[in-house]
């Protein structure tokens, strides 16, 4: 059901936990849903100089957080702006259909925080 | 890897293995056939069929063998309503059937039949009177699960049965989660009808039955050849039916032992992960199934929590959304007044024979650590905060 680098990513999550020091986070989904996600970063010089993530969800839920501070590290804040989904699915090699949208806010999350950055908005 | 999901399936015990391999390549007569092959297979399948009825105090006569569980609850439900529509077209169940039994009622509801979904309360229990001033003239059969095959909850039968004898109307249970883990006496709890699947109880899949007290009216799904005396047609499949009544023998005859066994191994692993913060057990304290232990963890997910655990050896299964294909939560769970968000954290420990303490230990040693570790991930630590 799940690609080899999904279960890598969900077995040893990437840069997990909540940063002590961020300038903003992003939160999206619903815990009625099953699905929540907080995106912290911490910016400098316009760049994601670190990033860290909060996850209550299933695997693929867990494997996308990982995998997103993977390719939004280091990035300018207009490129990681452009990351998608889509960008994250195939990172892992892609994700089962039924759990494209459900599971897979990564992306939401991090378009989130980097837009409460830029409105100065910390919580 | 330590199994416990045995209400998802079990192993074929290896006696009963033993029992079926010579009706693959040696004995393979077709049980309608005149010569002494078929002969053969015909005395194996009666055999079989007086031992599963021998289990539940039937007549071998009132034993249909099917595919299994879904079939068996298919063919109870709609073959009263195809049979006695011109009687009434209205049925009960309960909200936390198996979905075998639910979808079925659905289905008649689409072609004009009227269902009554029972509530139950937190435990899973259905309330006798709301059963009582639900039976109707027009009623013509109540179909109420046995054990819930979620949260183990186990109905109190015979007292369903002496209020359902009193209608009109047919009992039917689903047993496929009770038999052979609690006594059970189609007579004793006046039952017209009960569905069994071999694969719950160590026997091979694709094979089940459904007993029908003889007299009741009802129309075969299957029509063909006229097998199993006109109420299901179609090859009986002798080496799976012939496994299905070793399973049931070996089953019964060894319950007394096994069961209080693994009540007591059940009893340590909800007394220990109990004393897990923010978390409960899901169904009745005392009726419940002695092999069954359903936890909610709050702030985590059951998909996450079962592929943990599967990556340390341990084979569980949950009601959370994620894994079903629907994606939606549990519907037992949200039945018994579950909020979603705790239905998603649910954890299902299904015991059987081959469980030991050691397995136990193994598990109390591990699922601590899992949850906690998912719980440093969530978001949430002590409440749901603006989502509550």
């Amino acid at each position: 059901m799940y690609t080899q680098k999904v279960v890598d990513h969900f077995m040893n999550p990437r840069n997990k936990g909540k940063l002590e020091d961020y300038d903003a986070v992003g939160k999206v989904g619903n815990p009625i849903c099953g699905d929540v996600m907080y995106i912290y970063i911490k910016v400098n010089d316009n760049k994601i100089k670190n990033i860290g993530w909060e996850t209550m969800g299933c695997a693929a839920a867990i494997a996308t957080s990982s995998m997103i501070t993977e390719l939004a590290k280091g990035k300018t804040l207009e490129d990681a702006e452009k990351i998608t989904k889509k960008d994250i699915a195939d990172a892992l090699d892609g994700l089962p259909p039924i759990k494209m949208h459900c599971s897979n806010l990564a992306a939401d999350g991090l378009k989130k925080a980097i837009e409460n950055y830029k409105n100065g908005v910390k919580k | 890897m330590i199994y416990m999901d045995h209400s998802a399936t079990t192993p074929v015990d290896k006696r009963v293995l033993e029992f079926m391999l010579p009706y693959f390549g040696k004995k393979y007569g077709n049980a309608s056939s005149l010569h002494s092959l078929g002969q053969e297979a015909k005395m194996a399948l009666e055999e079989a069929r007086e031992k599963v009825a021998k289990v539940i105090n039937a007549d071998p006569s009132e034993i249909y063998f099917t595919s299994g569980g879904t079939e068996s609850n298919n063919f109870a439900i709609k073959g009263v309503a195809f049979a006695d529509k011109n009687r009434g077209k209205h049925v009960i169940a309960t909200k936390i059937e198996h979905d075998c039994t639910l979808n079925t009622c659905k289905w008649l509801e689409k072609i004009g039949f009227e269902v009554t979904y029972l509530d139950v309360d937190k435990y899973g229990l259905i309330d006798l009177g709301d059963l009582e001033s639900s039976l109707r003239d027009d009623t013509i059969i109540v179909s109420i699960l046995h054990a819930n095959n979620e949260i183990g909850t186990v109905q109190d039968m015979d007292e369903i049965g002496k209020i359902v004898k009193e209608s009109n109307a047919y009992l039917h249970t689903d047993a496929v989660q009770s038999v052979t883990k609690l006594p059970v006496d189609v007579k004793k709890t006046n039952l017209d009808m009960l569905s069994i699947s071999s694969h719950k109880i160590f026997g091979p899949k694709g094979v089940g039955c459904l007993y029908i007290r003889k007299g009741v009216k009802i129309d075969p799904l299957v029509h063909g050849g006229g097998h199993e005396r006109g109420l299901r047609s179609g090859t009986e499949n002798v080496a799976g039916i012939v496994g299905f009544g070793e399973a049931m023998r070996i089953g019964e005859e060894e319950r007394p032992k096994v069961m209080p066994r693994l009540q007591k191994l059940r009893d340590k692993i909800i007394d220990n992960v109990l004393k897990i913060d923010n978390t409960w057990l899901n169904g009745h304290p005392e009726k419940r199934l002695p092999i069954n232990a359903n936890f909610s963890f709050r702030f985590i997910e059951g998909e996450s929590l079962v592929l943990l655990l599967d990556s340390k050896g341990i084979a569980a299964s949950t009601g959370s959304a994620c894994s079903s294909k629907s994606l939606k939560p549990s519907h037992v769970l949200i039945g018994i007044g579950l909020k979603p968000e705790d239905a998603h954290g649910s954890l299902r420990l299904t015991l059987g024979k081959d469980n030991t303490e050691k397995d136990v230990d193994y598990l109390l040693e591990v699922l601590p650590e899992v949850v906690s570790e998912l719980r440093k991930m969530s978001p949430f630590k002590k409440d749901y905060g603006e989502f509550e």
